[in-house]
């Protein structure tokens, strides 16, 4: 049965992975990730290229927008509804 | 549109015009407030050109066309296609006063009012135009800065655009290349994420449009490659619409193959919007040429969203 906590954390350790970030992501599930620096425009593609693979779905191009990805609870949200 | 029957249609020349007023990232820095590194950084963009303040998108056309077309050599002109996002006007659009200004009579001359892929969108149609119209002049020229000036623009945004024209005549008779397929899509489902009003300021959701080129481009190309059994190792250079740096830099990983054969020009002349797929077609068949045989891809993307990729293949 999945929780709540599984894609969340799924989620943080992939934008670790695609941020490159040398400390682990401590970032508010409603924050923007790309306000608080985690994400940038080029960034984001890398970060669908492993939401892909980490969760075995295919991120279609009409959904290719930044507001769905903006924040980890809107990730969360949308691989969920992907599943 | 699917790919097309191989079709006799072949480009004939290839010309740009680019303003000669260079306009540096610290120049605009300077008005704007926007860091010129992190234009530089941000987009590859290192200085544009912007035209005079009485210099039109036709007079942009114009030199473009006459440039193209003394390079053509003999022709006769059976139509004329000019693409542009930044037409001085509503309407009339700029296609009637450029053909008026090159003595072209009563050819018919047709706007294509289409930002960013609008060239490459009118080099297609004029490839299939050929076979009724005879030899077709193509051009696209953008006055970006006259958009960019609006009120409201936000600063990172207007910071990316420049102004120049391209043009090419593409014709029956043998050129320089053969223009093998072309592929065009498009989709209005986020025509709001890039869309310049009647006055109001250019919108562009950067982060979106960009992912969209990103992954659109490099589909676009593939798609036209296997349509056409032509292996991407043989093309010998990729002339993307010049957007961003970044964006050329995604599609090479994408595709798969060196950085050095996807032009760019981006750091001279910022985004051209629809011109600049022709200016960069114009600048590398100068400098590079077309060999017998040997593949070359252009592809564009833009507000709409439309896209596509032309295959050609030098003679």
């Amino acid at each position: 049965m999945r929780t709540l906590a599984e894609p969340h954390d799924k989620i943080l350790t992939i934008l670790q992975d695609v941020a490159q970030a040398k400390e682990p992501i401590t970032i508010g599930p409603d924050e923007s990730l790309f306000d608080a620096g985690v994400l940038d425009s080029f960034r984001l593609l890398d970060l669908v290229l492993a939401l892909e693979g980490a969760f075995g779905i295919k991120i279609p191009d009409s959904d290719l927008t930044a507001q769905k990805f903006e924040s980890v609870n809107r990730i969360a949200t949308y691989v969920q509804s992907r599943a | 549109m699917a790919p097309a029957a191989d079709a006799a249609a072949f480009l004939r020349g290839a010309a740009c015009y680019l303003p000669s007023r260079v306009v540096t990232n610290a120049e605009l820095g300077g008005i704007t407030g926007v860091d010129p590194e992190w234009i530089r950084s941000t987009s590859g963009i290192e200085e544009r050109r912007y035209a005079a303040d009485d210099e039109t998108v036709v007079d942009l056309a114009v030199a473009a066309a006459r440039k193209c077309l003394e390079a053509a050599g003999e022709h006769t002109i059976g139509m004329v296609l000019v693409a542009s996002g930044t037409a001085d006007r509503r309407w009339p659009g700029p296609a009637a006063a450029v053909a008026r200004a090159l003595n072209l009579g009563s050819v018919p001359a047709l706007d294509l009012p289409m930002p960013s892929a609008g060239g490459l969108f009118g080099l297609a149609l004029a490839r299939q135009l050929v076979a009724e119209h005879g030899d077709v002049l193509v051009v696209a020229a953008e006055k970006m800065s006259s958009v960019v000036r609006r009120e409201g623009t936000h600063p990172n945004v207007a910071v990316l655009f420049g102004d120049g024209a391209g043009a090419c005549l593409v014709g029956r008779r043998q050129g320089i290349a053969k223009i093998t397929g072309g592929i065009l899509h498009s989709d209005g489902t986020l025509d709001e994420s890039l869309h310049l009003g009647l006055s109001e300021p250019l919108h562009m959701d950067g982060r979106t449009i960009i992912m969209q080129a990103a992954r659109k481009l490099p589909q676009v190309i593939e798609e036209l490659l296997a349509a056409h059994h032509v292996d991407k190792e043989r093309v010998a250079t990729f002339l993307l619409h010049q957007a961003n740096q970044n964006i050329l830099v995604q599609a090479a990983r994408a595709l798969g193959v060196p950085q050095d054969r996807v032009f760019s020009n981006i750091r001279l002349y910022g985004n051209t919007s629809s011109a600049s797929v022709l200016i960069a077609l114009a600048e590398w068949s100068s400098a590079q040429g077309f060999q017998p045989g040997q593949p070359v891809v252009m592809a564009a993307f833009g507000a709409g969203l439309h896209w596509g990729a032309i295959l050609l293949s030098g003679l």
